[in-house]
């Protein structure tokens, strides 16, 4: 909401030197922040001046134009003129050639004279142009920064004005003026008036207020005017869509009338260009008091106006020319002719005021908030109306406004007002709350006095009785935001000031910390930090493409992802099941910015959608849902199992004197699956595996004992890297760490530490080539038994000496008993029974 | 190398005169010695066994009885000062060549490799991680929740009127089809709810996480940010409290000297709401005030959409963002750099915020 200051002035008081920023640093006291200053001056410095148009010679231009030579009068003849500098003609005549030829002798104009700075820097000077020394300009709207319109200059006479020669033309054009711009929250739709405004200030600066309204001489009662019948028989929520209509006719207006400029100004100052005459009456007595108004063409209209809900198909031409269908919920203006308006939000063409109407029917009406917002974003059309409409108008000012409207149509366009008007609809009944008299200071923690509470709620607005155990409050009309005790305590706190709220610092209960899975997280994301790994935070927006490869290991396998229905671009519609497509976008920019060597890992949420999808329905607000209920909205929430990835390209480490760094491979990724595994004391079981996205040789399936596959680590697809222009053996890992904080020892039991001497053996198995490592171990360890303590593979040989398609594998085998020293023979025969395992499973053959 | 001095003639066992000469001939000869291998000539020159002080040792047998006693005491003590210099001389020859070895092993320590390093946290997940820990050092606890939520716990649980302009200002994510009532939710306050629901009474739990609002990607908006947010819900809570918290938490982030301000504002959650400015003393430019979050007193309809009777319970909340908070606290000035995932974001921070 933009503010101008004069208009505030006439019913708060501010300070003469106050600026924008002034009442803004109080008005943020109350609750509106600040947004932006509008002061024209910023952009705008004089000389600004009425000239009259002495004389004006036509000289054609050997480019095909033709320029005026103007003589004007920038002093009144037979005074000085008092302005001096550079360019300044002490005449009190300038000369001046301008471009425009939409006026003549004897128009007064507005002249910037040479020192005068115009909106974009742009500096007058007297200068040398078309053979002669111009001493000044003759100025548009446009160039003033007061309008859009530029063909041609400004004649004031247009405007209605005839102003003295040598009038500061800034003042007249109430170019001086400056709004204040604050954010007013959706709660508070009073708020967006100047009527609101200014008695929010004078609540932050305890002075007076005089409200406009009470400025307005309104009858009554109303009677005899326009027929008006309001007919909702759909209401929303059970409310009626309308409950007042108040119309006035004015009759025998000039709508040619120029709008006068200090309506213009403060128009243009709050945000609105000015169109018409009525057009910005109506939308002056809007900002003023809060009242969106409509102004119809009451010769345009036939029969009663009859306010109603849609019917299916009915339509209706905007005032924007658009035709738009209409839906049963939404709640017109109709005449005989059909729908003439959508309640609230827009009027039709059909009835729209224009240059030849005479008679203005104003209608001032109360409708309902939801209805109204739910018109607005059905037909996309916010408007200033509507804005009001669905934060909730004062139902009391709709006469008041309509009276305003008459009599500045009546004293500005030369109308006559009829006598007899329209205002049907029924009153809702006042809000009250009963406020106990201990409550707001429980609720604040401000010892208020009970003065303190009457005078806020009463600056208010509101009206006060007292009871026995405190008051029984009605609010204000246009405080529709007040329902409750804790909505009076806010305001009474709003009123005394927040700064006045003391500290006391409560005392939580003994807590438990970080749960286990906080602290898993915490030791999983560090560990990999640790190790050498760089943290990033990717988008979980990603393409269908990224989820059918990346988020199930077999091409083409059934998938489920949940879409966004407005997503930022249809490119990322989709949220990830995966966090490698993130982390791999994350790579290839790095590589782009020079970065090769990479190994960065993101433990993010991915979005894994079961077979119900949400809820058809969803509770009302206010009220505890029924545990089916709440069982349902729970159930229908996606799985969102914490998953954590890793991608790593190019070297291990930098290069240096001394030290050759190693390009990550597929056993890189593998071993920071398995350290993943470490930190959080689970055991991964490591088999190849198969995903689309990795390397169909080089990926190893990681799976917990029990047999639940919880990711994958190795080499990335070729053909993956290739398209994404990462370089070749790059590899990733990808884990749901939810599955390994699940699986993770509750209790870890101790395990007797043997004292006795080591007794080492190695062994080296022949197999054939696609008998995996691993497989072999666990048989050796299975053979061995109880006394076997460690067992690990610490060569693997393929080649001269072993036959075609068989490799080599060495183990070294370290057994200890817990209770004696082991014998040279005790430890042999445990190694045979290894290898005899292994040889039963796998052939092995000792070499 | 020589076992015997040449010309040197066997002194007499009794002959103290003699056997001094020969100690003192050899004392000399290992003070002269500069190396390890010249003191083992001089040692076999000296101590050997046809060394002049052997050979006279060994001629004591010949002597009388009554004078084996007074010889065997001369050379006995003779022999112990040769054998002292040349243990403490072969001391001092091994200390010098330990220390000249080590001064040949001399590295340039400047030129070393570096072979291992640490990686890097994201700041945001690191000052994340701060701010719970100063919670749970008050005894609060850590709630989470899920990213994609039930419109219902987003905004009806939270006194967001359906038709209300306040439901539209947040911007939302939808889930397809709309019809399933799923969102992204717009900020922890779902956390919140399901807190409240889950919980037993009294309630003090922070819910950092993830939220989403569909703004376009700049210089200060992202459509993905952090944000954390506060509840307290227990018998007799103020506003008052809620301040001394806010206070509290500000001092143990931005240092003693940082202070709080409330001014009103409006949310559909919370009656009364404030606007959270905290002065940053700290602050690039000099202190100043800097908008923070937003907070007030749970609005009574919230505590009734969980089962919490507002007549008896009261309750504050709060909420910041993350990404703000490192933008004032660390001087980060562009939001897409924390966003990017360029490496040189992350590893600037390393482990610490």
């Amino acid at each position: 909401m933009r503010i101008p200051l004069s208009w505030l002035r006439e019913f708060a008081q501010i300070p003469a030197g106050a600026t924008a920023e002034d009442v803004m640093a109080d008005l943020v006291k109350v609750g509106f922040e600040e947004e932006a200053v509008h002061r024209p001056t910023d952009a705008l410095r004089g000389p600004v001046v009425v000239g009259q148009v002495l004389s004006l010679v036509k000289e054609p231009q050997s480019n095909g134009k033709t320029i005026n030579w103007c003589q004007v009068r920038v002093v009144p003849e037979g005074q000085e003129q008092t302005l001096t500098g550079k360019g300044i003609d002490p005449s009190g005549v300038q000369g001046i050639v301008c471009g425009a030829h939409n006026f003549v002798e004897g128009d007064k104009v507005v002249v910037t004279l040479p020192g005068a700075v115009l909106p974009g820097d742009f500096h007058i000077s007297a200068r040398k142009t078309y053979g002669h020394m111009s001493a000044g300009m003759i100025a548009s709207v446009r160039e003033l920064g007061i309008g859009e319109d530029h063909d041609g200059i400004l004649v004031l006479s247009r405007i209605g004005l005839d102003p003295e020669i040598g009038t500061d033309a800034m003042e007249l054009l109430g170019l001086y003026d400056q709004a204040a711009e604050i954010n007013v929250t959706p709660d508070r739709g009073y708020a967006f008036s100047i009527r609101g405004v200014a008695r929010e200030y004078a609540h932050a600066t305890g002075t007076e207020f005089t409200d406009p309204a009470s400025k307005v001489n309104a009858p009554a009662v109303l009677s005899g005017g326009y027929g008006v019948k309001i007919n909702d028989d759909a209401p929303i929520y059970g409310k009626p869509g309308c409950d007042r209509f108040v119309a006035r006719t004015v009759r025998g207006v000039d709508a040619t009338r120029p709008t006068p400029p200090w309506m213009s100004s403060r128009l243009r100052l709050a945000g609105i260009r000015s169109i018409s005459l009525p057009v910005d009456i109506s939308n002056y007595v809007m900002l003023e008091l809060g009242q969106p108004l409509h102004f119809y063409d009451q010769d345009k209209l036939s029969g009663d106006i009859v306010v109603r809900r849609a019917v299916a198909g009915e339509k209706l031409t905007t005032l924007d020319g658009k035709e738009r269908s209409l839906d049963p919920e939404d709640l017109l203006i109709t005449d005989a002719s059909g729908a003439i308006g959508v309640a609230g939000v827009m009027g039709g063409a059909s009835t729209e005021v224009s240059d030849a109407t005479t008679a203005v029917l104003i209608e001032a009406a109360h409708f309902e908030e939801v209805s109204i917002a739910r018109s607005r974003r059905r037909h996309k059309l916010p408007s200033e109306a509507s804005k009001r409409f669905e934060r909730g108008v004062d139902w009391q000012v709709a006469n008041i406004a309509a009276q305003r409207a008459v009599d500045l149509l009546v004293e500005l366009a030369g109308g006559t007002a009829d006598e007899a008007g329209t205002d049907v609809g029924t009153a809702p009944d006042p809000v009250t709350i009963v406020l106990p008299a201990e409550f707001p200071a429980a609720r604040i923690g401000i010892d208020f006095t009970e003065d303190q509470i009457v005078t806020s709620l009463e600056d208010l607005g509101a009206v006060l009785e007292k009871t026995g155990a405190g008051w029984t409050v009605t609010a204000p009309s246009w405080r529709n935001d007040l329902e409750t005790k804790e909505d009076l305590s806010e305001e009474v706190a709003r009123l005394v000031g927040y700064d006045q709220i003391p500290a006391t610092l409560p005392v939580a209960p003994p807590g438990r910390g970080l749960t286990r899975v906080q602290q898993q997280r915490r030791r999983l994301v560090q560990a990999l930090a640790d190790a050498g790994l760089t943290e990033v935070l990717a988008y979980p927006f990603v393409s269908k493409a990224a989820n059918d490869t990346f988020g199930v290991a077999e091409e083409g396998a059934p998938r489920t992802a949940v879409k966004l229905a407005n997503p930022i671009s249809e490119e990322h519609g989709y949220l990830r099941t995966s966090v490698l497509p993130g982390l791999l976008e994350i790579a290839k920019r790095n590589h782009s910015r020079g970065f090769r060597d990479l190994a960065v890992f993101e433990a993010g949420m991915v979005f894994l959608p079961g077979d119900t999808l949400g809820t058809p329905s969803i509770p009302p607000l206010g009220v505890k849902p029924s545990d089916e209920v709440l069982d349902a909205l729970y159930d229908g929430v996606p799985d969102q199992p914490l998953h954590i990835a890793a991608v790593l390209t190019g070297h291990d480490s930098p290069a240096a004197a001394g030290h050759a760094p190693r390009l990550w491979d597929w056993a890189d990724a593998l071993d920071i699956a398995r350290l993943a595994g470490d930190v959080l004391g689970v055991e991964l079981v490591v088999t190849q595996g198969r995903h689309q996205a990795f390397h169909p040789g080089r990926a190893a399936q990681l799976s917990l004992r029990s047999g639940e596959v919880v990711g994958y680590a190795g080499e990335l697809h070729p053909k993956l890297l290739a398209a994404h222009d990462m370089p070749a053996r790059s590899a990733a890992l990808e884990l749901n760490a939810d599955a390994l904080f699940e699986a993770a020892a509750d209790v870890v039991v101790a395990r007797h530490i043997s004292t006795f001497p080591v007794a080492t053996q190695d062994v080296a198995l022949v197999v054939p080539q696609d008998v995996p490592a691993d497989d072999v171990l666990a048989a050796l360890r299975e053979g061995a038994g109880q006394l076997l303590e460690d067992v690990a593979l610490f060569d693997v040989y393929a080649g001269k000496g072993i036959e075609e398609g068989k490799k080599s594998l060495a183990f070294g085998l370290r057994f200890r008993a817990t209770d004696r020293t082991l014998t040279a023979d005790e430890a042999s025969e445990a190694r045979e029974r290894a290898v005899a395992t292994a040889a039963e499973r796998f052939g092995a053959v000792q070499r | 190398m020589t076992e015997t001095l040449p010309g040197a003639a066997v002194p007499n066992p009794l002959d103290e005169t003699a056997i001094n000469a020969a100690v003192e001939q050899a004392v000399a000869a290992i003070a002269g010695a500069s190396t390890l291998d010249e003191l083992k000539a001089v040692r076999l020159a000296h101590t050997g066994e046809k060394s002049p002080l052997s050979l006279a040792n060994r001629g004591i047998g010949g002597l009388p009885k009554e004078q084996k006693a007074a010889a065997g005491k001369l050379m006995g003590s003779s022999r112990g000062r040769v054998n002292k210099a040349l243990a403490d001389r072969t001391a001092e020859l091994e200390a010098e060549n330990d220390a000249r070895i080590l001064v040949e092993e001399t590295v340039d320590v400047t030129a070393a490799p570096r072979r291992r390093r640490a990686g890097a946290r994201h700041p945001l997940s690191t000052l994340q991680d701060r701010v719970a820990d100063i919670f749970v050092g008050m005894g609060w606890e850590i709630a989470e929740g899920p990213e994609v939520e039930s419109e219902w716990f987003n905004f009806d649980a939270l006194n967001f009127k359906p038709d209300h302009p306040a439901r539209e200002m947040q911007d939302t994510f939808f889930v397809e089809p709309p019809e399933a009532h799923l969102l992204m939710r717009t900020h922890t306050s779902p956390v919140q709810v399901r807190s409240m629901l889950e919980r037993e009474l009294p309630i003090y739990v922070l819910c950092p996480g993830k939220v989403f609002r569909t703004d376009e990607l700049d210089a200060t908006h992202t459509p993905v940010f952090h944000q954390f947010e506060g509840l307290a819900i227990d018998k007799k809570l103020s506003m008052a409290d809620l301040r001394g918290t806010l206070e509290h938490f500000a001092r143990q982030m931005f240092g003693d000297e940082a202070q709080i301000r409330l001014r009103p504002n409006y949310f559909p959650f919370t009656e009364p709401s404030a606007e959270l400015d905290i002065f940053h003393p700290g602050a690039k430019g000099g202190p100043r005030w800097i908008e923070w979050g937003g907070c007030g007193m749970v609005n009574p309809n919230v505590l009734r959409a969980a089962g919490i009777d507002p007549d008896v319970y009261s309750g504050f909340a709060f909420g910041m963002g993350i990404e703000r908070t490192l933008m004032f606290r660390n001087e980060v000035g562009d939001m897409r750099d924390m966003i990017e995932g360029d490496v040189r974001f992350s590893e600037h921070f390393g482990m610490e915020i």
